[in-house]
């Protein structure tokens, strides 16, 4: 007898495949379209071509000579580059001590149209009376005369009120309202180590801690300065005018008068003025009388009257270095990744083009027959092109920065330095940014279906913001600072490199690099477009037929 | 092809039979007029057409019209030696939107056939291929210039009803928008052209790489790249160059009716360097389409 076994397939039961083996279907299909792989090597390839591009000169050019290299400014405790010129009387204080002073008035002179015009004979004509809002008077324990040494000051300023600040960026609020010899302010600081105590008075006898500061790079025993100072930042006229954004600007100078100046703990030696200056431009020094005048005139002077009165004048800033600040100087690293509008433009084609294409060739119709949920497919999709273009992007702007930076020193711009943190941040960030957009243009290419609606959708939303805020500046600056919180665009705050300082007025404008959003919080905002583009994308893919 | 050939057939065929008439017609290539038909009946029955050109004229408006309504001087601020502010400038922000539109619309016209396959039936009806593309264009300008004019115009109308109200007025030293003005007609005028040449650009461009998606990357690529790159470019004399060379920033000079002198070119110079490039891309579109396989 002949027993037949009952057939039986060799072919296993199909289940649904795993979402590893459709992150691997859907890798095999990225990977293996030429045009697509081309792109994503124009990813790299653009951006360091357009970096390479952007070249320029910063230098002097003098009569009969010319010098390559802008110079910086110097270096603060905490590493960061500051400003610190300014006017300081002061002496020596070998070991602990204290000062005090009493300041009866902070005047200033400025120029409202930013044109001071000095006669040979060496008089200044243009000038007004008036404080800025950020000119200071006070006292001050510094470690040297150095420009970027350690210090801590009381003082008392054109319209903020009475201020401790030390090292650059610190900064604690005393007494508010203005100085006057009828509503005078009494300051002290105490020196114990490197540890600088303020305090402030209405009358010279109640006193009232403003700060404690353990003073970074402050020597704990051995000799400072001590004195007072003065100083003023230079103004810029900001009109609202957009585009063209015309006003004037210059150099101020601020006066404060102070009595009753006493030092305790002091050798006892006698007051030098010191004019804390930039070093002079290279080439010729300067011989005219004009511009030897301005330059006395706003290098600031001091006036002893007396043992314990003094008049001082100043002109600059204490303060961190902001870019786009009058007194700011040097060249954002942030410039130097411009070239990866390129690589993003060709992100944006891969990612769209990613699903769209599926469309068109009706592929969508096999790989959903293939692995039915279609949530699953997107988002494999979503992980395989976020993944994809954030290696890609991290190549691209791996080599890109390192390449800009290296242009832009070798062409003489001064770069202020940032930490290694933050560098960290840009690069990683500009790659996350670059993936997140992907993954945008992929969930609008899976609502469009068609490639160019879809690519130039993205487009739309993600350029024409940026151009209008950064570029053309022709909207206003409420509109600008809409796109920057709320539009995707908000995301680029991830490639600011230097934060904004209350105590430094300036523009603060993307065009320079400063956004309304903190980096992560602008990073934030592109996450949620992104999750509700891909739970739009989900619902319609489920809802539609293929 | 083969209608010809069956009619040569016919007109030699034996005695008695009687020529085949009316296909006599089919021997003539398709003349240019025919073409233009042909490609007037495509464009026209597409519904994407309609919504793209209708699209074009109401963003155009609408941004331009949100533009006109953010703007802000500062009070005392407001003279135009304070704003420099270009009133028409301000007008036509709408522009940055409606290019887009229309270069989609550029690039769909051709790169719509490729994806089909369409192309083959057209290139099969019509042998004579720049006939085909020059007729595409042809009927693609006008149907562009339509949208344009009603974009461009319906923005020229928002900006003088808004723009006065918003510290821009003749009490402060601005012409009110008009095209009466030579510079008003100018950048108005010109605007519209403008458009139509961008269009032309990306259908140019597409009849060159013949796949829509990357038609549309090249296209905005070269639109945005270059104001963004040279915005940064520490090189000015560099940077000016470039931006002479730009498709969208020297075309939009032709926007321009205030401070003309700091322009790198005059606004026609500007356009016509614009209209440089969408010959450029049409004669690099006619020779792969004369050369190529469909």
């Amino acid at each position: 007898m002949i027993t037949v076994a009952p057939y039986e397939s060799a072919v296993r039961p199909a289940r649904s495949p795993g979402f590893r083996s459709l992150v691997l279907a859907e890798w095999t299909k990225l990977r293996t379209v030429r045009g697509w792989v081309a792109g994503l090597l124009l990813a790299v390839l653009l951006p360091v071509g357009i970096t390479l591009l952007q070249h320029g000169t910063c230098g002097y050019i003098w009569p009969g000579g010319s010098s390559i290299g802008c110079p910086g400014d110097p270096i603060g405790p905490d590493g960061g580059a500051v400003v610190d010129t300014f006017y300081f009387v002061h002496q020596a204080l070998p070991a602990d001590g204290s000062i005090t002073a009493r300041v009866t008035s902070l005047t200033g002179h400025y120029s409202p149209t930013g044109d001071v015009h000095v006669s040979d004979s060496g008089v200044l004509s243009g000038l007004t009376s008036g404080v800025q809002p950020w000119s200071k008077a006070g006292i001050m324990i510094k470690a040297s005369t150095t420009r970027g040494s350690a210090y801590a000051a009381m003082l008392v300023t054109g319209s903020n009120g009475v201020r401790m600040q030390w090292n650059y960026t610190g900064d604690t609020a005393g007494l508010p309202g203005s100085v006057s010899a009828s509503s005078p302010r009494w300051l002290r600081l105490t020196r114990s180590g490197s540890v600088v105590t303020g305090f402030e008075s209405m009358n010279g006898s109640t006193w009232t801690k403003v700060g404690s500061i353990s003073v970074r790079g402050l020597p704990p025993s051995g000799t400072v300065q001590v004195g007072l100072f003065a100083t003023s930042p230079s103004y810029e006229v900001i009109t609202q005018s957009l585009g063209s954004g015309g006003g004037g600007g210059g150099p101020s100078l601020a006066t404060g008068t102070f009595d009753n100046v006493a030092v305790s703990g002091s050798s006892g030696g006698s007051w030098t003025g010191t004019s804390l200056q930039p070093p002079p431009p290279p080439g010729p020094p300067v011989k005219q009388g004009a511009d030897q005048a301005f330059n006395k005139f706003f290098g600031g002077t001091h006036v002893q009257a007396g043992t314990s009165s003094f008049t001082v004048s100043g002109s600059g800033d204490i303060a961190p270095d902001v870019l786009d600040a009058p007194d700011g100087n040097g060249v954002s690293p942030q410039s130097s990744l411009t070239g990866m509008f390129g690589a993003l433009l060709v992100v944006i084609i891969v990612a769209a083009l990613f699903i769209a294409a599926e469309y068109r060739k009706g592929m969508v119709r096999v790989t959903f027959t293939a692995s039915p949920s279609r949530w699953t497919v997107l988002a494999a999709k979503s992980v395989v092109i976020g993944l994809v273009t954030f290696a890609v992007s991290l190549v691209a702007v791996g080599i890109t920065l390192p390449v800009g930076l290296h242009n832009s020193r070798t062409d003489g711009y001064w770069i202020p330095p940032i930490p290694a943190l933050t560098e960290v941040r840009m690069i990683a960030g500009t790659a996350l940014l670059l993936a997140l957009m992907a993954v945008l243009a992929l969930t609008i290419g899976t609502m469009l279906r068609r490639s160019v609606l879809a690519i130039a959708g993205v487009v739309v939303v993600i350029f024409v913001p940026y151009l209008l805020a950064h570029v053309t500046g022709i909207l206003p600056t409420s509109a600008q600072d809409w796109l920057l919180r709320g539009a995707p665009t908000a995301a680029f705050s991830i490639q600011q490199a230097y934060p904004a300082y209350h105590q430094v007025l300036a523009p603060y404008s993307a065009a320079d690099g400063f956004y309304p959003l903190s980096p992560w919080a602008g990073i934030g905002v592109l996450v949620a477009w992104t999750l509700v583009a891909l739970l739009a994308a989900g619902w319609l893919l489920r809802r539609r037929d293929a | 092809m083969s209608g010809a050939a069956v009619a040569g057939h016919a007109g030699a065929g034996p005695a008695g039979v009687a020529p085949v008439r009316g296909a006599g017609h089919l021997q003539l290539a398709p003349c240019f007029r025919l073409a233009l038909h042909a490609e007037w009946t495509k464009l026209r029955t597409l519904s994407s057409t309609t919504w793209t050109l209708a699209a074009t004229a109401v963003l155009t408006i609408a941004v331009g019209t949100a533009a006109s309504a953010a703007y802000r001087c500062a009070p005392g601020f407001c003279s135009l030696a304070a704003t420099g502010a270009d009133p028409a400038k301000i007008t036509l922000t709408g522009l940055y939107i409606g290019q887009v539109l229309v270069a989609v619309l550029g690039v769909l016209v051709v790169g719509g056939e490729y994806g089909s396959g369409m192309i083959r039936v057209t290139l099969s009806a019509m042998p004579r291929r720049l006939h085909v593309l020059a007729a595409k264009a042809a009927v693609f300008t006008g149907v562009v210039l339509v949208a344009a004019l009603a974009g461009v115009l319906g923005s020229m109308a928002a900006g003088r009803l808004l723009l006065p109200g918003r510290g821009l007025s003749a009490a402060n030293g601005y012409a009110v928008l008009s095209l009466g003005s030579r510079t008003d007609l100018r950048a108005f005028g010109g605007s519209v052209l403008y458009l139509a040449l961008i269009g032309l650009l990306a259908l140019g461009i597409t009849a060159a790489v013949r796949d829509s998606g990357a038609a549309i990357g090249i296209v905005l690529g070269l639109l945005f790249l270059f104001p963004i790159v040279t915005s940064v470019m520490p090189d000015h004399v560099l940077a000016r160059h470039l931006e002479q060379a730009s498709p969208m920033i020297a075309g939009m000079y032709i926007e321009a009716t205030a401070g003309l002198q700091s322009l790198p070119l005059t606004p026609w110079q500007g356009l016509g360097v614009l209209a440089l490039w969408a010959l450029a891309a049409l004669l690099l579109g006619g020779l792969a389409l004369r050369l190529r396989d469909a």
